[in-house]
């Protein structure tokens, strides 16, 4: 018996990268969509300030947003809020069970009735805003 | 028993991930096309001054820029934790903050709507 017992040694940075560990990857990936979320936000709330500025100031937000920059940060903000999205419905059935009487709801009805309010919820933004 | 500001923020996180996660893919196809100029009638001033106009419209645009908000800014939290920041005094304060001050920001420039 060793009294000095082996401790791997894990990087407080790059722990995730681990290969054996891919999950550990889709967590981060999953995680790291709060800064997309996070930014996207804060690119309504400067569409909201032009808007309260008049047309003019409406009409130059899109113009600064039509270019190469605004188009790449929209297409990479798209790919992280659907990875958000899925990974949040995927997992509604532990986050939430829901029991009736004795019986726990199947977990397919959880998730898919939340991709059935997403498509419709989704529609309605489309509409609104297209 | 012990105080704890825990569940606030907590609650704010799983309201925020699940409304971001009903209404945001949307929203930034809406951004996407008007960026890409898809056509000349979409997010034009008139539409959305008159959706942001109406007090449900402005009701709808807070709450879902609040809990963005809130959500991002307690995932970033955590989320800095996992990439090795272990000062999370500060990083709570810093990113509790910005998340006020962009929720403030919104109710400002509503009112001025």
């Amino acid at each position: 018996m060793s009294n000095k017992p082996y401790v791997r040694e894990v990087s407080k940075t790059t722990w995730f990268l681990n290969p054996q560990q891919p999950r550990y990857k889709r967590y981060m990936a999953r995680e790291v969509t709060c800064i997309f979320i996070g930014a996207y936000t804060f690119l309504l709330i400067v569409a909201l300030k032009r808007l309260a500025e008049g047309p003019d100031a409406f009409q130059g937000f899109l113009n600064a947003l039509h270019s190469p920059l605004g188009v790449l940060f929209n297409l990479a903000a798209l790919v992280a809020a659907v990875y958000h999205s899925t990974s949040w419905f995927n997992v509604t059935p532990q986050a939430m069970p829901i029991q009736r009487g004795e019986e726990f709801v199947p977990g397919n009805i959880i998730v898919g009735a939340h991709y059935a309010v997403w498509a419709v919820v989704s529609l309605i933004i489309l509409i609104l805003g297209i | 028993m012990a105080k704890s500001n825990k569940p606030i923020f907590w609650g704010l996180f799983a309201a925020g991930g699940t409304v971001t996660a009903f209404v945001t893919p949307a929203l930034v196809l809406v951004t996407l096309f008007a960026a890409m100029k898809f056509s000349p009638d979409m997010f034009t001033y008139e539409n959305i001054h008159a959706f942001a106009a109406h007090w449900l419209g402005k009701l709808i645009i807070f709450g879902v820029i609040l809990l963005s908000l809130w959500h991002a800014a307690h995932r970033l939290r955590v989320t800095l934790h996992d990439f090795g920041v272990r000062a999370d005094g500060a990083v709570a304060v810093i990113v509790y903050a910005i998340a006020g001050l962009g929720t403030l920001m919104t109710l400002v420039y509503l009112l001025r709507i």
